[in-house]
């Protein structure tokens, strides 16, 4: 039996290794390398491999990164509360509404404009929410507004809108998938026992579909934090994050140990607030199962 | 039931809200207007006599095919390896393994970027070429490559290949015969997929790029004069078409796979 169990782990093993491999060598050993370039410094042309903090102490003390690395953690929380938020209804409506044998249909309909060229798509939103943009022509049209509005172009909002559009399916699907694991006959259980349709929704569908929440958030909230195109395109001064600082550094600066060092402090920075939330989350359950039992 | 129809006029609002820019876009790509703005001025195919026009962008495009193809190959050989080793086998070290391997999936591609432009200029040296974006590439897509085989292995009935290798055949010809015919429209899907995020991906190209810009670093570059922005929403129309053939024929493969191992439809990966 166990020289089975070995020549299975074996086999596996064996498999999964040149992919293991490629991971290794392109993805593990590349950010190892950052790490370690991000204690290095450069002189002009020259790379100072003599160890130093220098680039923690520039990233933390000159307010343009710390500006920078705020806004984008705060731009991506929000980002990621506006997309699940408006995600999850479109989760349930085609998990709970829609027939089993259109559904397929529904999520291939949800990413077909994802499709579109990544580039075009955050330009189309530039088009959409400029000045003399499809949106205030409309609403102009419409006779909604009197002038155009100007607070959805060039600023965090224009960011917060193309983003929450950028990753809508990839806050939809999870959910979708863990609402499509509940036992409809829990729901029905709750009914037949005299709980109301909101209380059910409350206390037995959203705590089941919860995992999936935070699956969500955790996949749009982590690569938001890192994007370039949407800042650059529809940020404006004002709505500037720290990738295009990163890429500033890398490619125009020529400074990449300093572009590492921000690299590392955004990352550090997502994965912080990632574990501060989950530790609220459990302090909240917590208070919840022995104080308050809402959710229980 | 009020509230249920509450939540359907939602769904139709964030709709429109979804597919706005699809919609936009090939509207200017036919408008004759040279400015991206209402009102529309006439309808017109000129902006798509100008893309054959415009020499470096065939050589962009020829580029970027390159680099897709190439890349959906190796990703999809590589996601095979570690689909078949995950859904088939239980080995040590088996979740941090695969987190690793999935990890480029929620990593933000400008650190995948900066980490590959570290090693690769910075250390060891190498000049930028399509193999640097290539090695990028593969990278990101093996995770989704994984997605679409898992689905494809784990409906697969392992007394089917039990059965093949009582009744005499070899491993290896047993994979070949049985196994493989049976993953392949998951392996076509796969392709299929890997290709179309390729041909999209935009930050890796744009730091790892070399003398050969790919489309989607050419398109960055035409944003910026005003003149070109209707031949890009021509050329942005003609890739929205192309990705969305793939993906019908990919979302056909992985269907069709599905309805050959017996399996039901779970909704999918796209």
């Amino acid at each position: 039996m166990k020289k089975i169990m070995n020549s299975e782990g074996a086999n596996g093993l064996l498999l999964v290794s040149p992919t293991l491999l490629y991971a290794f060598l392109l993805l593990a050993v590349p950010i190892a390398a950052v790490v370690t370039f991000s204690f290095w410094t450069q002189n002009y042309l020259d790379l100072d491999t003599t160890f130093t903090l220098d680039n923690y102490r520039a990233a933390t003390e000159e307010p343009i990164y710390r500006i920078l690395l705020f806004r984008s953690l705060n731009i991506s929380a929000i980002v990621t509360f506006v997309t699940v938020i408006l995600a999850f209804p479109i989760a349930y409506y085609i998990s709970f509404f829609v027939p089993q044998n259109k559904k397929a249909r529904w999520i291939f309909l949800i990413t077909v404009p994802f499709w579109t060229s990544y580039l075009l798509r955050i330009f189309l939103w530039k088009v959409i929410l400029g000045y003399n943009g499809v949106l205030n022509s409309g609403l102009k049209g419409l006779g909604l507004i009197e002038q155009p509005l100007t607070f959805i172009l060039y600023n965090m909002n224009a960011v917060v809108i193309t983003l929450a559009h950028a990753w809508a399916p990839f806050a939809i699907l999870p959910i979708y998938v863990v609402l499509e694991k509940i036992d409809r006959s829990l729901l029905v259980a709750s009914y037949d026992l005299g709980e109301s349709r909101i209380i059910t929704f409350l206390r037995v569908t959203l705590p089941l579909a919860f995992p999936g929440i935070v699956a969500a958030a955790v996949i749009v909230f982590i690569p938001t934090i890192g994007d370039y195109v949407t800042p650059k395109l529809v940020g404006g001064p004002s709505g500037l994050m720290i990738s295009n600082m990163i890429q500033l550094q890398f490619l125009k600066a020529n400074n990449a140990p300093l572009g590492a060092t921000l690299a590392i402090l955004a990352m550090i920075s997502v994965v912080l607030t990632l574990a501060i939330l989950w530790l609220f989350g459990k302090f909240f359950g917590w208070i919840n199962r022995n104080y308050l039992g809402i959710l229980r | 039931m009020k509230s249920g129809k509450l939540l359907t006029s939602f769904v139709w609002l964030y709709l429109i809200f979804l597919y706005l820019p699809v919609i936009l876009l090939p509207l200017f790509a036919f408008n004759t207007g040279k400015i991206i703005a209402f009102p529309l001025k006439g309808f017109g195919f000129q902006w798509f006599y100008e893309l054959a026009k415009i020499e470096a962008l065939h050589t962009a495009v020829f580029t970027s095919l390159k680099i897709a193809i190439i890349t959906s190959i190796l990703a999809t050989t590589l996601g095979m390896f570690a689909s078949r080793a995950a859904t088939r086998f239980s080995f040590p070290g088996k979740g941090p393994i695969m987190g690793l391997i999935m990890v480029p999936l929620v990593l933000p591609e400008i650190i995948v970027a900066v980490s590959l432009i570290v090693v690769l200029i910075k250390v060891l040296g190498l000049g930028l070429s399509i193999w640097t974006i290539i090695l990028g590439h593969v990278l990101i897509c093996v995770p989704f490559s994984i997605a679409i085989l898992n689905g494809a292995f784990r409906s697969l009935d392992k007394s089917l290949e039990e059965a093949s290798i009582d009744l005499g055949e070899t491993k290896w010809s047993t994979f070949r015969l049985i196994t493989l015919p049976l993953v392949m429209p998951g392996i076509i899907s796969s392709l299929l997929i890997s290709f179309v995020i390729s041909l999209d991906e935009f930050i890796i190209a744009f730091f790892l790029t070399g003398s050969e810009p790919t489309l989607s670093v050419y398109i960055w570059g035409m944003l910026r004069f005003p003149a070109r922005i209707p031949a890009v929403m021509a050329l942005g129309t003609i890739m929205l078409v192309v990705s969305l053939l793939l993906l019908t024929a990919s979302e056909y493969f992985r269907r069709r796979g599905l309805k050959r191992t017996g399996v039901q439809d779970t909704g999918g990966f796209v």
